[in-house]
C-alpha cells in the first residue's frame, strides 16, 4: 500500500472532522463547502481503492486478499451511505452523523494498513 | 418533539445510534462471514460468538428503524443481550483465555474497537429508555 495515499486519506477526513466539530459546536448544518471537502476524501478512497486492487493482485506478500478487499469496499461505501443518512434530517444529529461516518473511514484506514503489513482476521 | 417522518426512534441523537448500530452490524456480519468461511475450526468458539454479535447489531439496527412498539421492545431484548454478551464475554476472554485464541467484536470488552461495544448498549438502552412507547397511545 502507498504510504502517501493513507497518509493523504487520514490527513483528509482528519481535516473533515476538524470541520464537523466546528459545524457541531456552532450548531450549523453541513453545506456545500463541507460536502466538497467530503467528496475530495471519497474520491481519494477511490483512488485508494483503485491503487489497492493494483497493488493486491501484483504484491507477492502474504496480505488476507478477502479482507484487504472487503475493507477497500467498506472504505468505500461508508460516506455516501453516511451522507444519504444524514440528509434525510439536516440538524445537528444529522452533522453528528458525518461525524460518525468520517470516523469509520479513520478506522477501516487503519485496519486496511494494518492487513496490508500481514495482520489477519 | 416536531412531527418527523419514518421512526422516532431513528431521529435526532437515534439517527446516530443506528448509524453505530448499522455500522457495527455490518462490521461484525463481515468479520463472522470471513472468520466462518476462511478458517472456521481455528477459534469455532470465538467465531460463533461474532456470528451472535452480528445478530444481535442487526436486530437493533433494524428494531430501531422500524420503531414501532413492537420493535421498541425487540431493540431493549437486543441491546441487553449485547451488554451481556460483551460483559460475558469481555471477562471469559481474559479469564479462560484458552477459548479464545483469535478475537471477536465483544472479546476483551470490544478492546479491538476501541471499547465503543461496551458502551454502545448502555448509551442504546438509555436511548429506548427514554423514548419508552406511551400507554395508551394506538399501536403502529
Amino acid at each position: 500500500m502507498n504510504v502517501w495515499l493513507v497518509a493523504a486519506v487520514l490527513a483528509l477526513a482528519g481535516v473533515v472532522m476538524v470541520v464537523l466539530v466546528v459545524l457541531l459546536v456552532r450548531d450549523e448544518t453541513a453545506g456545500d463547502p463541507t460536502f466538497g471537502l467530503l467528496a475530495a476524501l471519497e474520491l481519494a478512497l477511490l483512488v485508494q481503492a483503485v491503487v489497492g486492487v493494483v497493488a493486491l493482485s501484483s504484491t507477492s506478500r502474504e496480505v488476507s486478499g478477502v479482507l484487504f478487499l472487503s475493507y477497500l469496499l467498506g472504505a468505500l461505501c461508508a460516506l455516501p451511505i453516511g451522507a444519504f443518512w444524514s440528509l434525510a434530517e439536516r440538524t445537528r444529529a444529522g452533522t453528528g452523523v458525518l461525524l460518525v461516518a468520517t470516523f469509520t473511514v479513520v478506522a477501516l484506514e487503519l485496519r486496511l494498513d494494518s492487513i496490508w503489513g500481514g495482520s489477519g482476521a | 418533539m416536531p412531527e418527523q417522518h419514518g421512526s422516532r426512534l431513528a431521529s435526532g441523537p437515534g439517527r446516530i445510534l443506528v448509524f453505530v448500530y448499522g455500522v457495527f452490524a455490518v462490521a461484525a456480519t463481515g468479520r463472522s462471514a470471513v472468520q466462518l468461511g476462511l478458517h472456521a475450526d481455528r477459534a469455532p468458539l470465538a467465531y460463533s460468538l461474532s456470528l451472535v454479535a452480528a445478530v444481535v447489531y442487526l436486530a437493533a439496527t433494524t428494531c430501531l428503524l422500524l420503531g414501532s412498539d413492537r420493535a421498541w421492545r425487540i431493540a431493549v431484548l437486543a441491546c441487553s443481550i449485547e451488554l451481556l454478551g460483551v460483559l460475558v464475554v469481555g471477562t471469559l476472554s481474559y479469564v479462560v483465555t484458552d477459548w479464545f485464541p483469535d478475537k471477536t467484536v465483544w472479546s476483551h470488552f470490544g478492546q479491538g474497537y476501541g471499547y465503543f461495544p461496551l458502551v454502545l448498549p448502555f448509551v442504546g438502552l438509555w436511548w429506548l429508555r427514554r423514548n419508552t412507547p406511551e400507554r395508551g397511545t394506538p399501536r403502529r
